[in-house]
């Protein structure tokens, strides 16, 4: 039985369906994440002196998504927190895409049937 | 108890005074730490999608303008330096690295190094500013700032000034000025992020010195980390699309 005067804002009586522990990110995994960031930029400027056609701006967009991610992952402990950090932060880049989506999919469209 | 609350023997004392109210990382309109930690990672968050959109505005407007002007902004895109937005991208990935590092100095209660790992985050911060007034410098004496005194006659006979770029009719070469009006409004409003960044570095680093976030309360480091971070994501894709892509055109 729960004490009847017992506080009602001690954390023990807190049920968070989300909790995630706090997780002290390492100067190590940081390092790692440096390393990684560095020869992804040296990658995408030797990239981009090859001619491969239509492939160079995609490939110069894959690297940049994936040093994208591995900053939002890692730098900003997005892979740590709870899924309510998750959820938002997915839903932005979600919400952004759609956006440009429907603006391209309109100035694309726009002038069909003029030529 | 969990782990959340670091310290047990602070957060008995200060039961037993008035239920957290002295804890500047447990304020008494939240339950727990973890729960205040949590609201205020959320509204961080929230702010900075708010960015994202803000730029995402920039950068569709260069998607759907580099279509419409393909010529132009391949000319004008490959007078931008490569070797100087490489060193560029190189030096603000090692300002976020700092800043990392300056989070977990915080969190694992490190006063001094904390203090040092901030201060390495300003002087790359400064020294990717130094960089871009340079390469500002350079499109101001060639007259590549769009407006009145804007000189598009380096794309019309490029051959003149030394250069190996297809030449441009005189309309398509007015519209390098698009390019450009993007490229220093992109650049630009980056590099407003970054000095306003710098300044609330400052004002963090005198926080740290004087021990406000070696005992336990991390938000401000780690809330302002976030907003580092993102600032660097925005230059990682900044780069590529402005230096990088238009390298190898295509014919049509």
């Amino acid at each position: 039985m729960t004490q009847p005067e017992q506080h009602l804002h001690d954390p023990a009586n807190v049920t968070n369906p989300e909790h995630a522990s706090h997780h002290i990110v390492t100067p190590r995994v940081y390092a790692a994440v440096f390393a990684m960031l560095l020869a992804c930029t040296a990658l995408t400027v030797y990239a981009a002196d090859i001619n491969l056609g239509v492939f160079n701006p995609i490939i110069a967009l894959a690297i940049a998504c994936f040093k994208g991610v591995i900053v939002i992952l890692f730098f900003m402990h997005v892979k740590y927190q709870s899924r309510l950090i998750k959820v938002t932060v997915g839903a932005g880049f979600f919400m952004f895409l759609v956006l440009v989506t429907m603006t391209l999919s309109d100035y694309i469209s726009r002038a069909w049937g003029l030529w | 108890m969990d782990s959340a609350i670091a310290n047990p023997q602070a957060e008995q004392e200060q039961e037993q005074q008035h239920e957290h109210a002295v804890l500047p990382q447990h304020r008494h309109h939240f339950a727990t730490q973890e729960q205040q930690r949590e609201a205020g990672s959320f509204g961080m968050w929230l702010f900075l999608l708010t960015e994202i959109m803000f730029f995402g505005g920039l950068f569709f407007a260069y998607l759907l303008y580099r279509n419409w002007y393909y010529d132009a902004f391949v000319t004008a895109s490959n007078q931008l330096s490569v070797p100087l937005g490489a060193a560029n991208t190189a030096i603000l990935i090692t300002s976020g690295f700092f800043m990392a590092l300056a989070v977990w100095a915080a969190e694992v209660r490190k006063k001094s190094l904390l203090v040092l790992f901030l201060i390495f985050t300003i002087v790359f911060g400064l020294a990717f500013l130094g960089i871009k007034a340079d390469e500002y410098h350079e499109k101001y004496e060639k007259h590549h700032i769009p407006g009145a005194s804007y000189d598009a006659s380096e794309f019309i006979n490029p051959a003149a000034y030394g250069l190996s770029e297809k030449p441009l009719a005189p309309d398509a070469a007015e519209k390098t000025q698009m390019f450009f009006f993007l490229y220093f409004a992109m650049t630009g409003m980056h590099a407003l992020h970054m000095v306003i960044g710098i300044g609330l570095l400052f004002w963090l680093l005198a926080r740290a010195q004087r021990g406000d976030f070696s005992s336990g309360y991390v938000a401000p480091i780690e809330n302002f980390g976030l907003y580092w971070h993102f600032v660097d994501i925005v230059w990682i894709f900044l780069f590529p699309l402005l230096y990088l892509i238009n390298r190898h055109p295509l014919a049509h």
